[in-house]
């Protein structure tokens, strides 16, 4: 029996916390809906399960994500991740064929060299001894790159990193200290009786030179199960409780789980699988415009622990960057929506006047409020509709209801519901098979919220089919042009193809660092209701000169609420990408 | 005093500061602090998406606000649909959207 009381502080830190988190997890999914659980059980035993392993070994482990950040801030995470795991796998192989059973206590692996008589050999000890070693150097590497961070987060190409709290601080301090004095333990074992290989076989002998390893050994055998044991019990108390519930997040993301309107147990689960890694700083242009401290991190956080995070709630755009960066994949938009609260109030005269009559046509043409606003927009899009020779009606072209997005971006469901019932019925009178909108909000709002089962497109789309049809005759130009994706379309919508077809067709499409998904949002977006004007501008301001270093002839957009936030702050022509194309066809 | 000079009331447009009730007013105010730099050009007015149907008017608004007349405020904001036309065309900057949402804070945290 292989036992000695240094095991305990471990041991008993390992069972404390996967109690703890069995019936926390357990507690959790116990209140999620019945169709929710009854989506888990029919997802337990399919593909999704074995699509979830392979996510968590490339996102949880190899943090395959984090290398679009930055190489080295990905090697950091790989190094603790991929590391960690491995050395647990290699320690336990290791200790199932010394001890030639599948069953022996988790300490004994994790404490082999401590255990195992170093002289006595048994098949592949030398190569176990040098695998484990190789994994230590490989975290222990992965450990000198998280104290540089510390020093100049520049190093692994992070402008800003997170203000952590002192708990967090402290638990941090204990992780960093668990692999260095694995180290010692083991070089001083091998150093004072052998054993090991290249790395602690050799630290060991260095230390042998000036060291009374005799009484050191020991008391670091204690002092590194004694930080393991720590580290445990403070785990779900920090946010390093992100480990296990990234997990359980992406089980239940591939199982169908979504986030709904409500802040309920998944989105607590989306709140503790936040590693607060500080990605979504940088990518929030609140912060690099601003300097405002309102990214997801943040905003988790206060909620996490219970501090006045209110003011946050309507402090963000939601134009989704910081989703897309996101290595975590957590629905940060879907999470600041669910916190906002509904103040609907509805009695029957609620948007009564709205009319709800359409001249019939196959396909409608839905502007929107903020189309109406740039008559230029609706204009190009008439004249190419007429040179396709396609028959529409302009539902809204007397001016309509808005489509709703707008109220659901500000929490008011209810009311959006109403006005989605009247544009429903206006859609259904006209007898459309296909909906056209200018703006990508709305397109948005109708794709997602109006449960309609007609084809939905925004206009990039439709003109893109109609050129790539041959309905549309383009003239090329020598125009270079710039493209920015509004957050409605791009993030918003999935809709990245299209413009790029069109532009380059018809001029000459800069490539940017802002493309696809990575787009700048205009600043102008309207699920803000916290920042003011002037804030507004400076983020324009920053955005237009970041697309204004590629110097373009025009800077082309297909969103009327970016044309107009930009038009003010770019000293380059604006230009909607229904404008363009009107200005090179053929008539 | 006022026919004194030529001028007259219309007691529709007037604000009486000493005689209405301020608390909806003054709350504004601080709930909203860009609203009070509205001039009443009425471009908003001129864009809206609500008033191209019915009667809805956010220059109105203001000055119901001030008058301190919140059952008839109510009333009217029920229009609105939150769109974000006004804010675009606004020369002074107000946040329109933003003193909307306020107002509604307001009604039901006053039970209106």
């Amino acid at each position: 029996m292989y036992y000695d009381p240094f095991v305990l502080p471990f041991t008993i830190g390992l069972t404390a916390l996967l109690l703890f988190l069995i019936i926390k997890y357990i507690r959790w999914i116990r209140t999620f809906r019945k169709s929710e659980r009854r989506k888990i059980r029919k997802g337990i035993f399919s593909l999704k399960t074995l699509r979830s392993i392979g996510e968590i070994f490339s996102e949880c482990l190899l943090h395959r994500k984090i290398y679009r950040t930055n190489p080295f801030l990905g090697y950091m995470h790989t190094c603790f991740g991929l590391g960690w795991f491995l050395l647990i796998v290699a320690g336990k192989t290791e200790s199932m064929v010394y001890h030639t059973s599948a069953v022996n206590p988790p300490y004994f692996a994790i404490f082999f060299r401590f255990f195992h008589p170093a002289k006595e050999t048994f098949p592949y000890s030398n190569t176990f001894a040098f695998i484990t070693d190789l994994l230590l150097l490989f975290i222990l590497s992965g450990l000198f790159l998280a104290l540089a961070k510390r020093l100049w987060s520049r190093i692994v190409g992070m402008r800003k990193t997170t203000k952590h709290r002192p708990l967090d601080l402290l638990i941090l301090t204990t992780l960093w200290l668990i692999f260095p004095l694995r180290f010692l333990a083991e070089s001083f074992t091998s150093g004072l009786r052998g054993g090991g290989s290249f790395l602690t076989n050799n630290a060991g002998e260095f230390f042998a030179r000036f060291l009374p390893l005799e009484q050191l050994t020991y008391p670091a055998w204690w002092a590194y199960s004694g930080v393991l044991g720590l580290f445990f019990i403070l785990l779900p108390f920090s946010r390093y409780m992100h480990i296990p519930t990234e997990i359980v997040y992406i089980f239940l993301k591939n199982w169908g789980i979504k986030q709904g309107t409500k802040f309920n147990a998944f989105s607590e689960i989306q709140m503790y699988a936040c590693s607060r890694c500080g990605i979504c700083i940088d990518s929030c242009q609140l912060n690099s415009s601003l300097g405002m401290d309102t990214q997801p991190v943040y905003f988790l956080k206060k909620i996490r622990h219970q501090k006045e995070y209110g003011h946050l709630i309507e402090n963000c755009l939601l134009c989704g960057r910081c989703e897309a960066s996101c290595p975590v994949g957590l629905t940060h938009n879907a999470l600041r929506l669910a916190k906002r609260p509904d103040l609907s109030r509805i009695t029957k005269n609620t948007y009564s006047y709205a009319k709800n009559a359409a001249a019939p046509a196959k396909m409608a043409y839905f502007a929107g409020c903020m189309g109406q606003l740039t008559p230029a927009v609706t204009r190009s899009m008439e004249q190419l509709f007429k040179q396709a020779g396609v028959s529409y009606t302009f539902i809204d072209k007397e001016g309509g209801v808005c489509c709703g997005r707008p109220m659901l971006l500000a929490g008011n469901r209810e009311e959006a519901a109403v006005m989605a019932e009247k544009n429903r019925a206006i859609l259904k009178a006209s007898g459309a098979e296909v909906l056209v909108t200018s703006c990508p909000i709305c397109l948005k709002m109708f794709r997602e919220e109006y449960g309609l089962q007609i084809r939905i497109v925004h206009h990039t789309e439709y003109i893109d089919e109609l050129i790539r049809e041959g309905k549309l005759k383009t003239v090329p130009s020598e125009q270079r042009t710039v493209f920015h994706n509004p957050c409605e379309l791009g993030r918003g919508s999935g809709i990245y193809q299209a413009p790029e077809n069109i532009l380059k067709s018809i001029s000459r499409k800069i490539d940017t660092a802002f493309d696809g998904k990575k787009s700048l949002c205009c600043g102008g977006s309207l699920a803000n209701t916290s920042i003011d004007g002037k804030q507004r501008n400076r983020i324009a301001g920053d955005a237009a000169k970041a697309y204004a270093a590629y110097k373009p002839d025009v800077l082309v957009t297909a969103c009327p609420l970016c044309k107009k936030t930009f038009a003010t702050a770019s000293d380059i022509p604006v230009k909607d990408i229904a404008e363009v194309v009107a200005e090179r066809c053929r008539p | 005093m006022p026919t004194l000079w030529g001028y007259s009331i219309s007691a529709a447009r007037s604000i009486d500061y000493d005689k209405n009730d301020p608390l909806f007013r003054r709350w504004l105010a601080i709930a909203s602090p860009s609203s009070q730099l509205c001039i009443g050009c009425g471009g908003c007015t001129a864009a809206c998406s609500a008033g191209n149907l019915t009667e809805f008017n956010i220059r109105r608004l203001q000055m119901l606000v001030k008058r301190g007349e919140s059952r008839e405020t109510a009333e009217q904001l029920h229009k609105c649909m939150l769109c974000g036309k006004c804010l675009l065309v606004c020369p002074r900057g107000v946040d329109t959207r933003q003193m909307i949402l306020s107002m509604k804070r307001f009604l039901r945290e006053h039970d209106q």
